[in-house]
């Protein structure tokens, strides 16, 4: 266990400065997050145009991998259409739970991610963002939750 | 020409590392360095007689009580109500009929709620709680309130997150017929005014049911003196076994009461159209007991009274001395629940360090602490913060693991920036 592996350059430099912070004003869709087991909560808004994220915005309170994590995710999204989302999801979750995953190429940075899987306990700090984005996508207004 | 030495007997010194020997646990590994465990106040590690005494049953005793003829059955009866009396000489109950073995605090203050509040309370009561409370204090009484439309009402805490106890006083009324409060916070450490609040209660006509899960390993507690009507801790904060805890009740109190769960050994006699409860304390022990958990307890009580409350509580105190000086050196670190009278429980943030991030990278350390919102989430919110990290002490920590646990926040530090 190393706690290089876990909080990476990547990872700090989002926690430090995350990208696509804030709230987008009169959003297509937006859901609430939140971790029980550790009180943090944020907020994904999106703008939609048809199928694909044309912005995408988090804001919360968490610690470095869930706000790196969303930060990450707001990057990698945006542009993309759900059927491309649904996949990349797939694969990030692999990353973060499946011992043998290999990143693929293209997760990009996202990639920084893999080295939470060494740290069972943090799990749900990394995949908070992307569930509550599941829920955005789903025009649910309800707050998701990792239990 | 002799001289003479003159030898003063010393004042006993507590021996710390003679202590710790008594925990195998303590002597592991945890990411290739030596354990600081400083999450007591979660769970506290077992000495060698609690494991052994449990062992000894396990290997040599284990039957059903209350039920065979045959030896071990015998045997097991003997140890489980021998275990209720070791508990009753521990908190100075009058008698064994006030002790109720319950799986934990937070099963003891459920069995309150439903069989002595459910049963009384309605519309236009009051149930009187603390803003500090854990959730084990809050959610049964919310439950009562549903079930009942009784109102739950809630005395203030102030910033060092002491009560504020003229507050508490202001929200007693004739209306007031329960009052629920911790006798140390969990999240905070803070010592609450039991007695006082309890003669205040009593003045008032309400029962005090008094959360005891974090007094019990710091402190003597004496029910009568306090004057209690009920007292909920667990084993497992006092050295000994989870899954088994106890609810001192008053035993005028208890009589009245109706079982909480029906079962075996509640009876004394079913039939279809009627069944006979069984006397005190078996009328609110459905079910086989867990047996094993208060022959654990009872050694626990042993252990702690064969080093003496006193001396811990003492050894303690000089460590949160140690430890609130030490940390108030680290950067950053802002100190969550700084009252006056606290147990050796210390929660803290550190300024652009989420506290699970503390954790980790503690843990990489060695060092156990607790983070999160500790089942206190009212609290977190008073304070503004999601969650703290959570130091706590027990009669095995030294003065050398404050010194690694201070190591490690700087570390912290290192990684964050």
């Amino acid at each position: 266990m190393d706690l290089k592996d876990l909080y990476r350059d990547v990872i700090l430099d989002h926690k430090r400065q995350p990208r696509n912070f804030g709230v987008i004003e009169n959003a297509d869709a937006h859901a609430d997050g939140h971790n029980p087991l550790c009180g943090d909560r944020l907020t994904v808004s999106l703008r939609l145009n048809g199928d694909r994220i044309e912005d995408v915005r988090f804001q919360g309170e968490g610690c470095a991998i869930s706000t790196a994590s969303a930060s990450l995710m707001t990057e990698a999204i945006k542009g993309k259409d759900r059927a491309a989302i649904h996949d990349l999801f797939t694969r990030v979750h692999a990353l973060l739970t499946d011992p043998g995953a290999v990143p693929s190429p293209d997760l990009g940075k996202l990639a920084a991610l893999s080295g939470v899987r060494e740290f069972p306990a943090r799990v749900k700090c990394a995949s908070l963002c992307w569930h509550t984005l599941n829920a955005a996508l789903e025009r649910s207004d309800a707050t998701v939750s990792t239990e | 020409m002799s001289v003479q030495v003159l030898h003063s007997t010393p004042a006993p010194v507590y021996d710390v590392e003679r202590v710790r020997r008594d925990f195998p646990i303590l002597t592991r590994m945890v990411n290739g360095k030596p354990l600081v465990y400083l999450d007591s106040a979660a769970s506290a590690q077992r000495p060698r007689r609690v494991i052994e005494a449990v062992d000894q049953y396990e290997t040599h005793s284990h039957a059903n009580v209350h039920r065979g003829v045959h030896a071990l059955s015998q045997e097991a009866t003997e140890a489980f109500e021998g275990a209720r009396d070791r508990v009753r000489r521990f908190i100075n109950a009058s008698t064994t009929r006030e002790i109720l073995f319950v799986r934990g605090t937070t099963e003891g203050i459920n069995l309150v709620a439903q069989s002595y509040a459910r049963s009384r309370l309605g519309k236009g009561d009051e149930i009187l709680i603390t803003a500090l409370e854990h959730h084990a204090n809050i959610v049964p009484w919310q439950l009562v309130c549903e079930q009942t439309g009784a109102t739950l009402k809630v005395a203030p805490i102030d910033r060092r997150g002491d009560l504020i106890y003229e507050e508490f006083e202001k929200l007693l009324s004739p209306r007031t017929r329960v009052v629920a409060v911790a006798h140390v916070s969990n999240a905070l450490g803070t010592i609450l005014p039991v007695k006082r609040i309890i003669d205040a209660a009593h003045a008032h006509g309400a029962v005090v049911v008094v959360d005891g899960a974090q007094a019990i390993p710091h402190t003597r507690v004496d029910v009568r003196a306090l004057g209690a009507d009920f007292y909920a801790f667990s084993a497992h904060k006092l050295y000994g076994p989870t899954g088994i805890g106890v609810l001192y009740g008053r035993e005028s109190l208890l009589a009245e009461m109706p079982p909480w769960q029906g079962g075996g050994d509640m009876i004394k006699a079913v039939t279809f159209e009627r069944t006979t409860y069984n006397d005190l304390p078996w009328k609110f022990e459905a079910g086989t007991p867990n047996i094993s958990g208060a022959v654990g307890l009872a050694a626990a009580m042993d252990f702690v009274d064969e080093l003496g409350i006193e001396n811990i509580a003492a050894h303690e105190q000089r460590l949160l001395q140690v430890a609130n000086e030490e940390l108030a050196r680290v950067p950053g670190l802002r100190f969550v629940g700084t009252a006056a009278h606290k147990a050796a429980v210390i929660s803290f943030t550190l300024d652009g360090v989420h506290p699970h991030d503390i954790g980790t990278v503690l843990d990489a350390e060695g060092v156990a602490v607790r983070t999160g919102h500790h089942c206190a989430m009212p609290v977190m919110d008073f304070f503004r913060v999601p969650a703290t990290a959570r130091a706590s002490f027990a009669c095995y920590n030294t003065e050398n693991e404050i010194g690694r646990l201070v190591t490690a926040l700087r570390k912290v530090r290192e990684v964050f920036g």
